[in-house]
């Protein structure tokens, strides 16, 4: 096994989060009724033609430049051909010689790993097979597609799982799509073969398919590496084929052999014109590009100074890095505030079950609530209340913490009548504090805190009960 | 009256004066559609009232009845392209050619007879059946657009539309005695046409009177948002027929060649002639790429249409045979459905797209074809417009070529050029053999330049009158 040096190159497919679809105007749209979404266009009538949607020339030329790719100055569209019924018009509009954007790369653990291509095409449509027979929902026929296509440039199923990550996070802040794998926004095939350490050659070559998650192609390259090195350890043969990784048994099986695939007969699209890029155009783009993960882990590690995985875990999250970097401007306290965003509203938005994008909190909210900490206005527990309703609702933090009754309550006097009645009620904690567990004191002060209903300041209150056993004691 | 033997444009400006309604003048040429169309079979459905169209238009042919072609989709209606495999599909939707003759207020009278797919030179792949040529009914009337031809020759209508690939427009212009236009690849929308050869294809008119054809055009042409691939271009000023003085006009040497019927050959030269004694210069020049033509064409058009006609699967709309499996499918429906050399030319066109034999073929027609680009483009520095012979024969009998693809694909040898350059050209009727059958002459135009075609046959027409003549049977 140690004697085979794994090759792998990734095919991903990402899906365009446009308007309307590639080629007429019919919405691009998730989860309708089956075949809402359709006109003669996308569902390939006799006699319709293809109209190409420029909002996907400019995604497509910010992905690409997002992947460091050269953008094709001019380029047209071709037809791959090919049956099946999900294909309305038994070919894809797709490009074949001239990708929109080539020669990038994705750094990963400082290494370079080279994209070979990103490509524009549409979408097909989606099979529905039920116990009457077949059926075609044309709903994603003529979505708008990227094919992003790595070089055989990856070495072992980890980094391709490290890969998949963070192309996936540049094409988050990007914004061109979502990527959620779940509803097939994002796909991706690998190719994988062995060679033996210091060859130059490649080896044979298979393509594994339907993995539904960068963890099943990370399980699925490991199979696959497995099996190939031991059929080649025992002197057996690859053979150029396609495989389907098998979730429920986490193994591959075989597809179809190459002698069955296809001869996909491109040719130019004469429907659509010839297409030219313009310098200003990609200079537009470029200018227009956020700033992506590199330049952000750059900018926390040393503008912000946070703690290395507080910094991921922020970045891995493109809304709540936004966040928090919206939340310090004017501010300082980069760590404090990253603590708080990573942990007590991450908690809050967990327990509602919603992301950043939902949350109707904003960063003025936070840093109220984090100063009303600061100042003994809030206490943490309290400070969790106010998180959970306004990451929902929104809101005055202010209106919120009065109407809720939870401003701390830190006046010694309102709390003596709390601290006399949890001396009384806990005889067997007085008694342990007076031989010597000073422990015991933080059982008062919690009777105490219920009793005010979370509202009474810790500190203070344990300096009553403090001063009240004391006094008692002498 | 006889409403057929008037030009469509007469016929609006009675209907403008009141001396004639919608409903006469559609009644007219329904009637001759019901009385003639047996014999001829050039129409495969009519209508018994005219679809939908503008009562208020002011165009020029306001309320002309006109055929379209089985191969532009009418919203409600069945468009089959005269093949099997599109029997029962009832297009949603209008080409836009057709929602702008129903703007201007044409009236459509039902669609015309083809070449299964436009797949022809004759009118026999139909799966209708042959069309007759109405000067002589044991002969074609050329194809693809045959039926468009013949029913504007017949006076069935007084115009109709038609498609153009290689010659699909004036090949049959010619065997029927009739004008016919390619226009410049991009002037008219091929929206709604159900493709053949992409960026071949061209719809287009046909009148007899050449005035009505420019009507036409301005009618049907300009930028479409839904067609990329169209372009916007002037409307065409009205006819200038004073003055041929000083045009010239070449005749490419290499169109005079064996295989050119000696009838077609001297109507031609005596055309020639006569614009030679109105003034006009007469020049021969050279189109030496010429020969590679048909080659180049049947190798890219098939091409396209082998991609284009995939679509036909049995699975969304159309004919779909019975099977036990999803190939089975695809196999029985597409046997059955397309005809002869519907599969010949789908054959053909996977043939040379396939891995191993796209270099040789796909690509390097590709390249012969911008020689041929090239050639119109040094020619056209030397004269205004060609002219050349359309067809190098008349109309030859009803399965004379059938049976011989390459003689039948021969009959477009001087159409196709200009289509593979994209250039407009017009078929006008300008004589007969001996044996009283209709020849064309085809001129050929810069891009674009449709003006100054009109113009020549505008003045031709002014100083004869083949244009007028009509088979004896539908006098």
């Amino acid at each position: 096994m140690n004697n085979f040096e794994p090759v792998i190159g990734l095919e991903v497919h990402i899906q365009l989060n446009t308007e309307t679809k590639i080629f007429c105007s019919c919405p691009n749209s998730f989860g309708d009724e089956p075949n809402t979404n359709i006109c003669p266009v996308c569902v390939g009538l006799p006699g319709v033609l293809p109209v190409f949607n420029q909002r996907v020339l400019d995604l497509g030329i910010a992905v690409s430049l997002g992947l460091n790719c050269r953008i094709a100055k001019e380029f047209i569209f071709e037809r791959k051909n090919y049956f099946y019924p999900d294909l309305p018009k038994d070919y894809q509009i797709s490009q074949y010689m001239v990708p929109l954007g080539s020669d990038g790369f994705i750094e990963i653990n400082s290494r370079k790993i080279k994209i070979k291509r990103v490509h524009m095409e549409e979408d097909a449509g989606k099979l529905i097979h039920t116990q009457n027979g077949s059926l075609v929902d044309f709903n994603r026929a003529g979505v708008p597609l990227l094919e992003i296509v790595s070089e055989p440039d990856i070495f072992s199923a980890q980094e391709a799982y490290q890969y998949l990550n963070e192309l996936k996070l540049t094409i988050q802040y990007i914004g061109a799509s979502s990527c959620d794998m779940e509803k097939g926004f994002l796909r991706c095939d690998a190719n994988v073969s062995l060679r033996r350490q210091g060859d130059k050659e490649l080896g044979v070559k298979v393509e594994v398919k339907n993995m539904n998650s960068f963890k099943a192609v990370r399980d699925a390259l490991s199979y696959e590496i497995k099996r190939q090195a031991n059929v080649l350890s025992k002197g057996g043969r690859i053979y150029q084929e396609t495989r389907l990784w098998e979730e429920n048994k986490q193994k591959t099986i075989v597809m179809r052999s190459k002698e069955e695939a296809h001869d996909y007969r491109y040719f130019p699209e004469p429907d659509l014109v010839r297409f030219f890029v313009s310098d200003s155009q990609i200079e537009n783009a470029e200018q227009s590009l956020p700033e992506l993960p590199p330049a952000k882990r750059k900018k926390f590690r040393e503008f912000y100074k946070l703690r290395e995985k507080d910094s991921e875990v922020l970045i891995s999250n493109p809304k709540a890095a936004a966040f928090f970097e919206q939340a310090c401007r004017n501010r300082d306290d980069f760590q404090n505030i990253a603590n708080w965003v990573i942990g007590p509203l991450q908690e809050a938005l967990n327990t509602s079950s919603i992301g950043f994008e939902e949350a109707k909190i904003k960063p003025a909210d936070l840093l109220k609530i984090i100063d009303m900490v600061a100042d003994g206005g809030l206490n943490n527990i309290a400070a969790k209340n106010v998180l959970a309703e306004v990451v929902n609702t929104g809101g005055d933090i202010s209106e919120i913490v009065e109407k809720k009754n939870l401003r701390q309550v830190s006046d010694e006097s309102s709390l003596e009548e709390f601290a006399r009645q949890a001396i009384e009620e806990s005889p067997k904690a007085v008694k342990d504090f007076y031989s010597g567990k000073e422990n015991a004191i933080m059982f008062l002060v919690g009777v105490v805190m219920r009793k005010s209903k979370g509202r009474a300041n810790p500190k203070i209150v344990k300096g009553v009960i403090e001063r009240r056993l004391k006094n008692a004691q002498s | 009256m006889d409403l057929h033997k008037l030009s469509g444009w007469e016929i609006a400006g009675k209907i403008k004066a009141k001396k004639l309604s919608f409903e006469e003048v559609f009644d007219y040429f329904h009637n001759r559609i019901i009385k003639f169309n047996p014999q001829l079979n050039a129409v495969v459905r009519w209508f018994d009232k005219p679809l939908e169209f503008n009562r208020n238009s002011d165009s020029p042919l306001a309320g002309v009845p006109i055929v379209i072609k089985d191969n532009i989709c009418l919203k409600g209606k069945e468009t089959t392209c005269a093949s099997r495999i599109l029997k029962g599909f009832v297009s949603p939707y209008d080409s836009t050619v057709v929602q702008k003759l129903k703007n201007a207020g044409l009236q459509i009278l039902g669609a015309a007879n083809m070449d299964e797919f436009a797949f022809g030179s004759s009118c026999e792949t139909s799966c209708y059946g042959p069309v007759k040529n109405p000067w002589d009914k044991t002969r074609v009337p050329g194809g693809s657009s045959g039926g468009s031809a013949a029913v504007v020759s017949a006076g069935l209508s007084p115009v109709s539309l038609g498609s153009d690939t290689g010659g699909s427009i004036r090949q049959p212009a010619s065997f029927c005695g009739v004008c016919g236009l390619k226009p410049t690849y991009g002037k008219v929308s091929r929206y709604g046409l159900i493709a053949f050869g992409s960026s071949f294809d061209q719809i287009g008119p046909f009148s007899r009177d050449i005035q009505d054809c420019l009507y036409l055009l301005n009618i049907i042409s300009g930028k479409d948002p839904k067609d990329s691939t169209s372009v916007q271009a002037e409307p065409l000023k009205n006819l200038s027929v004073q003055d041929i003085s000083g045009l010239c006009i070449g005749v490419p040497k290499e169109y005079f060649i064996e295989g050119l019927s000696e009838d077609v050959d001297k109507t031609i030269r005596q055309a020639l002639s006569f614009f030679k004694n109105n003034g006009a210069v007469i020049k021969e020049i050279s189109l030496p790429s010429t020969e590679y033509s048909v080659a180049v064409y049947y190798i890219l058009a098939s091409s396209e249409a082998s991609s284009n006609l995939s679509r036909f699967d049995g699975i969304k709309y159309g004919h779909r045979e019975k099977a036990e499996s999803l190939s089975e499918v695809y196999f029985k429906t597409r046997a059955k459905g397309f005809g002869r050399e519907a599969k010949r030319r789908i054959m053909l066109g996977t043939f040379s797209l396939s891995s191993g034999y796209y270099e040789a073929y796909y690509l390097k027609a590709l390249k012969a074809r911008q020689l041929i680009k090239e050639d119109f483009k040094a020619a056209f520095k030397k004269c205004d417009l060609m002219i050349t012979p359309t067809s190098p024969t008349a109309a030859f009998k009803i399965g004379e070529k059938l049976d011989n693809p390459l003689s039948m694909y021969l009959s477009d040898i001087f159409t196709i050029s200009a289509s593979l350059a994209g250039l407009p050209a017009l078929s006008v009727p300008c004589g007969f053999t001996s044996q009283g059958l209709p020849v064309g002459m085809q001129i050929i135009g810069n891009y674009f330049q449709e003006e100054m075609l009109f113009n020549l046959a505008g003045f031709y027409q002014k100083n004869t009158d083949w244009h007028k003549k009509i088979p004896q049977e539908y006098e």
